[in-house]
């Protein structure tokens, strides 16, 4: 159980909870293969450096996009409902790099009794490889 | 109109694809749990599908020789654009009823739209793909649009 935020006191600007990654290969692997994905880079280490010219195995865009969608869920608890979820991956981020899920929230709506959070991935140097948004909404109780 | 979006290009426009059904399981679920590490119980439990699980329902389960030298699904709903290369992509997932063990859906995508936008080195190619989930009853599950910027 975890607890929904009243939508009286949720205010602009307000952090969601970040949430550190360490992406390792083992859970890259699962992950890819809870989809039937054989793609390659995320996989092959020589494919993926010495054919395609990345720095080391890829972490798959849509699981990041998961990671994501991850910090709006916890903070909106039990009885928040998650309305949609949007994201684009922009910048590549790969196994061994530390990511960091973060959130805030960028608008309210009390009579709807909806909130928009805007959501990213950011790598080490402080880059958001993945940015999106959320609509929540919470119960007015 | 620039000279990449050509008539036989634009034509594809309302293309559909056949649909797909899958039953959902609880293995399935808590599987793909596990692999995103979600942190809440209804997810770990395979009580509830997380919100993203419709990504793996639907990847497209192919024979080894029809996937790509790199391993990859080509996916035939993304026309190709002549002299461009696909730059990145953004999803968009609108959602109408939670996805639970047992549920039968049913995923149809439909090539929505193809058009131009000028960036800052010249003009991108934007291909929306619209993929509507419906389950047995055909309630709306989801609906998800899939954008992929050429340039």
């Amino acid at each position: 159980m975890s607890a929904s935020p009243r939508i009286k006191d949720v205010q602009i600007g307000d952090a969601l909870r970040s949430r550190e990654l360490h992406i390792g290969t083992v859970e890259l692997f699962l992950y890819n293969a809870a989809l039937w994905n054989a793609h390659r880079i995320h996989f092959d280490h020589p494919y993926a450096t010495q054919v395609e010219g990345h720095a080391g195995l890829v972490i798959a865009g849509p699981l990041l996009g998961d990671y994501l969608t991850q910090v709006a869920v916890e903070w909106m608890g039990d009885t928040g409902q998650l309305l949609s979820v949007e994201y684009s991956n922009r910048r590549v981020a790969y196994i061994g790099e530390i990511l960091q899920a973060v959130g805030k929230v960028s608008a309210v709506d009390r009579d709807q009794g909806e909130v928009s959070v805007e959501l990213a991935i950011l790598n080490q140097a402080g880059e958001v490889t993945t940015p999106g948004s959320a609509l929540i909404r919470l119960s007015r109780g | 109109m620039g000279d990449s979006l050509n008539p036989a290009l634009l034509g594809r426009i309302g293309t559909r694809s056949a649909a797909q059904t899958e039953l959902v399981t609880r293995r399935d679920i808590r599987k793909y749990a596990i692999a995103t590490r979600q942190r809440l119980p209804k997810y770990l439990a395979g009580d509830e599908a997380p919100p993203l699980f419709h990504v793996a329902l639907f990847w497209p389960v192919l024979p080894v020789e029809q996937l790509a030298p790199d391993g990859v699904a080509i996916d035939t709903m993304f026309p190709p654009v002549e002299n461009r290369r696909p730059m990145a992509g953004g999803l968009k997932i609108d959602y109408h009823r939670p996805i639970r063990p047992g549920d039968v859906l049913t995923a149809t995508r439909t090539l929505a739209n193809i058009h131009e936008k000028q960036g800052s080195s010249g003009t991108l190619v934007f291909i929306e793909v619209l993929m509507q989930v419906v389950n047995a009853a055909g309630e709306p599950v989801l609906t998800e649009t899939t954008t992929r910027i050429m340039r």
